[in-house]
């Protein structure tokens, strides 16, 4: 009995969830003063922030003793499949709004703006895209070209997505140095790609002089790029856990989901590059 | 032999199981019923103060002229009645339900992810708290409604911020009960449980959360934008600056209208349980109920800019939005059909549950009913933000939603508690509720017609009497509800006595084959496959 694996897996109560709600509440709280140049709010902000790296280290550390520990059976493992596939269409469907948006505006609101109806309000304002004025025409600016950095970038990320299979292939040949060497080139492709991408950011803004507020181009340019880097980032994160732990000596050919799970959402993050880079900055 | 345990060190002696007691049991707390009670005391204290809010409204509204609240505060008012009601009472509901009842009704020992889920509940306190906060700031609540429309919504002050980021924890929270209820579902059935043999309110269950997924996301995504125009210089919803209110509308209601799915579709499940039982008679057309559920949740996808009709859309669009929400009548016709049906010829008995199932199934066809109405853009283009609208979702959200919510509160109450209710009372309750919300809600229909706009604190004096009428019946309605508080409490503490394993004979789920009041833990070795497949042919299901 005692080798016995059970097919469920119910927990012992735990405190994390709490811990984590008073990090939301903090975090919400903070934002809402901070926006609101209240400067207690960056504190609570702070505060929330904090806990809540405290709960990911508390709450993750569980799940991967309960893991090493072996207690995960194999409807276990189907559980949190299913669990990441989910997750990963409702980021899908995060994306979805602002494509939703791009086209919108590309097909019907800047078009609108440009026609007789709206000259009256703004006769100098031509409906293009990109356009590189906003209809109210404060401060022109320019638009990022398409290959340049973002093409390399969209080499890097493409390059990352092979190392990252090549690493998947190592670990379930049992060859751990294939893994780790594959984990580590991925994260540093990720750390590279994100440094190019906040030098395109900071020749955008310096040089080309498109900001935030430069019309509907600019905020969906920062927009889009800016919550896919933050995903990206995300991503480069849990690959970096997988290779401290793969270096401690975790997973095993049969056994990663954790590893896997971080891998599909890598490609998740690639894919919407793909489509970024051909909508946002190409066509 | 499949078995559960509940940690690697307790495997062997789930009988010792020794959980927290007090506090620390609930906010630590990993069981699905307890989350599930957690949910549901949630959601009362909130649809408590929705009511309080709406009863404001209505005392504003009581007659003619100012005489309670600025207009900015009578704005807050419905706007976090609005927000309240759906995002903190209604949905709360739904998913506590769906935890307490899930595992159950599928023989499963407690939802996939048990932590994750306390987290999913505790995240909804922290999220009211932030809305309670947003009335103390500056500048008061927001007071947009509770769509939140730009450019409203992104010139008001700090209590849209506070809003904004409540919907965003309320949205994560709502994303990962969904999940959760999704893996569950398709995962964790007892063996010999096919999808087509699961109980109708696990089928609703399932869909609503893949809706859940689905849009919570989008709506993120448009606070998200509200948020940059107001603070980071974008011009999304800005036209001088290239963007378009309208665009938030678009998305706004590309959440929203699967979201009126997500508060009615749970409400089709219990009620789909709660007949058949007191009509003693299996579900009629099982198949097709699943199959209008469905087309019910693609469709629901394909019509939200029948919230538009005015915003000033090209007749084609006009014309695709309208036929398409029109299509959804027919599943939703389907159902209705298939209720009736159910009862046909059956041998009907009428305790609370069925009193307020059967009140759901005649109200909520009103309220479908007058969505057609709506439906027709050249209709809608007089009736739109009128009171017309405010009967026609009063009717789908009270006496649908709500109206499913105290069904099955009285259904399972013996199970949750061990003890029956006061079944008098009970039935007092649902002809109260019953009354009273028809002379509440009835007269704006009319109110709607003659054009009196929705969201005003004052109003032009022939409509003094119906407004009258509606507030005096919206306080009925509204202490009414103090009789269900007495008569859960009163049963809670033993009730008219303890409740049998399976109080009514006409139920075939499996949560009737748990003791009374169900153990902590339940179903930690499956049903026998064939127990499952007695109760599905008792209920014939092939
Ligand atoms: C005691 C029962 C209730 C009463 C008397 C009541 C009354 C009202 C009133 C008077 C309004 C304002 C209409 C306007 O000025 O536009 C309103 C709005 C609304 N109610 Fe209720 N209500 C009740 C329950 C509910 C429930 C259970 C829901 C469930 C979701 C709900 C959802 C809404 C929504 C979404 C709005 C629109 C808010 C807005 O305009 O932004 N109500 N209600
Ligand atoms: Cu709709």
């Amino acid at each position: 009995m005692a080798t016995h694996q059970p097919d469920y897996f119910v927990p012992q109560p735990s405190k994390w969830p709490l811990v984590g709600a008073f990090a939301l509440f903090f975090i919400g709280l903070g934002a809402s003063l901070a926006v609101n140049a209240v400067s207690a709010g960056w504190g609570a902000l702070a505060v929330g922030v904090a806990i809540l790296i405290y709960m990911l280290f508390g709450w993750f550390g569980d799940v991967i003793r309960e893991s090493e520990g072996g207690v995960y059976s194999k409807r276990v493992d189907i559980s949190f499949r299913w669990g990441m596939g989910w997750f990963i269409f409702s980021e899908v469907m995060f994306f979805a709004a602002f494509f939703g948006t791009l086209f919108y505006v590309r097909t019907i609101s800047v078009p609108e703006l440009g026609n007789m109806e709206h000259k009256l309000l703004w006769p100098d304002f031509r409906a293009m895209w990109p356009n590189s004025v906003a209809p109210n025409g404060t401060e022109p600016y320019q638009v990022m070209g398409a290959f340049g950095l973002p093409a390399w970038n969209t080499l890097i990320l493409l390059t990352s997505g092979v190392t990252l299979t090549w690493a998947h292939w190592g670990l379930m040949k049992n060859n751990r140095s294939q893994l780790k060497l594959g984990l580590l080139v991925t994260v540093l492709l990720g750390a590279l790609f994100l440094g190019l991408q906040m030098y395109e950011y900071a020749h955008a803004w310096g040089d080309l002089g498109l900001t935030l507020s430069s019309g509907v181009y600019g905020a969906t340019f920062y927009m889009m790029t800016g919550f896919h880097g933050m995903h990206v980032f995300i991503g480069a994160l849990m690959l970096a856990v997988m290779y401290a732990r793969s270096l401690k000596g975790h997973f095993t050919a049969e056994h990663h989901f954790a590893f896997e799970a971080a891998a599909w959402y890598w490609h998740f993050v690639d894919v919407v590059w793909l489509i970024l880079f051909v909508f946002v900055y190409w066509l | 032999m499949t078995t559960a345990t509940h940690d690697h060190d307790h495997a062997h002696d789930d009988h010792h199981d020794h959980h927290p007691t007090g506090l620390a049991r609930w906010v630590t707390a990993t069981n699905h019923k307890d989350i599930g009670t957690l949910y549901m005391w949630f959601a009362f204290i909130m649809f408590i103060s929705g009511g309080v809010l709406a009863l404001c409204i209505r005392l504003e509204l009581f007659s003619p002229g100012l005489q309670f609240f600025r207009p900015e505060l009578f704005n807050q008012f419905t706007t976090l009645h609005g927000l309240i009601m759906v995002f903190g009472a209604i949905m709360p509901a739904f998913t506590g339900l769906a935890n307490w009842q899930i595992p159950l009704m599928i023989g499963a020992p407690d939802m996939a992810f048990a932590r994750m889920n306390n987290w999913s509940f505790w995240l909804l306190p922290p999220a009211a708290l932030l809305l309670m906060i947003s009335f103390v700031v500056p500048g008061g609540a927001a007071a947009a409604g509770w769509t939140l429309y730009a450019p409203l919504s992104t010139q008001m002050g700090m209590g849209m911020d506070l809003t904004i980021f409540a919907i965003h924890i309320m949205g994560i929270s709502s994303i990962m009960g969904a999940i959760n209820i999704v893996t569950t579902i398709l995962n964790m059935r007892a063996p010999g449980m096919t999808m087509m043999k699961m109980p109708m309110f696990v089928w609703t269950s399932l869909i609503t959360a893949y809706l859940l997924i689905a849009v919570m996301p989008v709506l993120a995504g448009a606070v998200t934008m509200v948020l940059t125009d107001r603070h980071f210089g974008t011009n999304f919803f800005n036209a001088a600056g290239g963007g378009d209110p309208v665009l938030y509308q678009h998305i706004f209601w590309f959440f929203g209208h699967p979201e009126v799915y997500i508060m009615a579709l749970p409400a089709f499940g219990i009620v789909s349980q709660v007949i058949p039982t007191f009509a003693r008679k299996p579900l009629f057309g099982y198949h097709s109920m699943v199959y209008a559920t469905s087309s019910i949740a693609i469709l629901s996808f394909m019509v939200w800019a029948h919230h538009m009709y005015s915003v000033g859309m090209p007749v084609t669009a006009q014309l695709f939005f309208m036929y398409a929400t029109t299509l959804i009548a027919v599943p939703t016709g389907v159902k209705v059909f298939n209720w009736i049906a159910t009862m046909w010829k059956g041998e009907m008995s009428f305790e609370t549950p069925m009193l307020f199932a059967i009140g759901f199934v005649c109200l909520f066809t009103l309220g479908g009913l007058s969505g057609v109405v709506l439906s027709i853009a050249a209709v809608d283009i007089q009736l739109h933000d009128t009171y017309y609208v405010v009967a026609h979702f009063h009717y789908v959200l009270v006496a649908g939603a709500l109206f499913s919510l105290f069904a099955a509160v009285y259904y399972w109450l013996p199970k949750w508690t061990g003890y029956m209710y006061d079944e008098k009372m009970g039935k007092f309750h649902f002809w109260w509720s019953m009354i009273w919300f028809n002379v509440t809600f009835f007269p704006m229909h009319f109110l709607g017609l003659a054009g009196m706009p929705r969201r005003i604190p004052d109003y032009a004096t022939q409509f003094t009497e119906f407004n009258t009428i509606a507030s005096i019946g919206a306080a009925m309605f509204g202490f009414g509800q103090l009789i269900l508080l007495y008569n859960v409490i009163r049963t809670i503490r033993g009730g008219v006595g303890p409740a049998p394993q399976k109080p009514w004979e006409g139920a075939h789920t499996l949560e009737w084959e748990v003791p009374s009041p169900a153990p902590f833990h339940t179903w930690e070795t499956p049903p026998p496959v064939a127990l499952v497949d007695k109760l599905s042919a008792e209920q014939k299901l092939h």
